[in-house]
């Protein structure tokens, strides 16, 4: 039996945004789990990342308020064992650019206690800046 | 000695400066000299993943631009392998490349937005300095071990920029050996860990998330311990902050938890190699030296 969801026009239009954002088809994902099983991070996530995919599937923005969109750290190891090539590291930046591209930053720099700054390496702080601000 | 392009990255030349003095110590071990890239720049440390964002590309690709400038001044011996010890500087070079190189609207686009630069070509193989030790052959690298690590046990740790994604990692991603290789040129034993290529948590170092860092630093230390091993070696710069320095916090987190040394593979090459002192053994924040004297690699 062939189940089908519908998706309303607005919420396609997320869908299709995201999937031209992170070149990704995001409607070959089969919801088999395998990226939450191997996720490093979803024990500390609020939605696991199958959960991601599926609420961009049926156009849920809700999705941009999650922590867990965050808290991906493109370690890619759900990218190397997805069975449908998915890379759900492109989806999830794809997510973070939504906001940030709003100049809405995830952290504020300046919250951060001065010496702790000064003891971080640049590649932390460089990436980290990349990641969590616009 | 053979010339080749190197790009350091920041972290080499200065939170680092342990990693960068070793490595190049490393590479004149393994007869090679690393003439780094004129006025080279940050690579971004991560890779611009989205399909329409090309801005973030242009720092990679102008280092490339840089290769063969070197090489057209005959600063290097028409070496076009473009050698990078930092994982995740490799990471991002080398995806910025294979990018242009499957794209070349993209690179013409890149090419054109650097109007003051020469058109890069694609024609640079960015290169990670494990992959030129395997291809010189692990045999002819033994054979430039003059104080053999025997018996000391180390616990190879990838993370994830050395493996992933499939393409531009180095070694199986679920199963590398590369290191495990390495180890056992030194004279050194391999020591298996399940979370060999476990995140460590990355950037989340930055910020609140501290915690969730020092809890993949146990679980990753732990792991090593449980398996034998009496040190990790790593050839990432945040990994190995994360998993040393972070120790800190592990140990507050967890008062049982056990620290470990967690140093640079080029640390141990140097060591190995005969040229401790240029190891840096006093830039790491859990020391080694104890341990290196225990086993009598080091007097003193």
């Amino acid at each position: 039996m062939t189940a089908v969801i519908k998706v309303k026009k607005k919420n396609r239009e997320f869908l299709l945004k995201t999937e031209e954002m992170s070149g990704e088809h995001i409607t070959m994902c089969e919801q088999c789990g395998i990226c939450t099983t191997s996720c490093p991070m979803t024990e500390d996530m609020d939605i696991s990342p199958a959960s991601i995919i599926h609420l961009v599937q049926i156009g849920d923005e809700g999705v941009l308020d999650s922590t867990a969109i965050w808290l991906c750290a493109s370690c890619y190891t759900c990218t190397v064992r997805c069975p449908r090539g998915i890379d759900l590291s492109a989806i999830t930046e794809a997510l973070r650019q939504q906001t940030l591209r709003k100049s809405i930053d995830y952290i504020d720099i300046n919250s951060i206690d001065r010496k702790e700054l000064e003891e971080l390496p640049a590649i932390a702080l460089v990436s980290a800046l990349r990641k969590y601000t616009s | 000695m053979k010339k080749f392009p190197y790009y350091p990255g920041c972290t080499l030349k200065q939170a680092a400066t342990h990693f960068g003095e070793s490595a190049i110590a490393s590479a004149k071990a393994a007869d090679i000299e690393l003439v780094e890239i004129p006025r080279w720049n940050c690579c971004g440390a991560v890779s611009s993943l989205t399909s329409d964002d090309l801005m973030h590309h242009v720092a990679p690709i102008r280092n490339l631009v840089r290769v063969q400038e070197m090489n057209q001044e005959g600063l290097v011996d028409n070496e076009y392998d473009l050698i990078v010890f930092c994982s995740m500087c490799f990471n991002v070079l080398k995806r910025s490349n294979e990018r242009v190189r499957e794209d070349p609207e993209m690179l013409k686009t890149i090419n054109q937005f650097m109007d003051t630069e020469q058109d890069y070509e694609a024609k640079v193989n960015v290169v990670h300095f494990l992959e030129t030790l395997k291809e010189i052959g692990w045999n002819k690298i033994e054979r430039q071990v003059k104080k053999p690590l025997k018996g000391l046990k180390i616990s190879a740790y990838y993370g994830c920029t050395l493996l992933r994604p499939r393409g531009i990692g180095i070694d199986d991603p679920e199963a590398p050996t590369i290191m495990d290789d390495f180890i056992r040129a030194m004279g050194a034993e391999p020591v298996s860990n399940p979370y060999k290529s476990l995140c460590c948590g990355s950037y989340h170092t930055v910020g609140d998330n501290k915690e969730l860092v020092a809890d993949r630093t146990y679980k990753i230390v732990n792991a090593a311990r449980e398996n034998g091993a009496e040190m990790i070696i790593t050839s990432c710069p945040l990994c190995a902050y994360n998993l040393d320095n972070r120790q800190k916090e592990t140990k507050e987190k967890y008062p049982e938890f056990k620290q470990m040394p967690v140093i640079y593979f080029t640390q141990i090459m140097a060591l190995a190699t005969g040229m401790e002192d240029r190891a840096g053994f006093n830039g790491n924040y859990i020391d080694s030296r104890p341990l290196l004297r225990e086993h009598g690699f080091l007097e003193g």
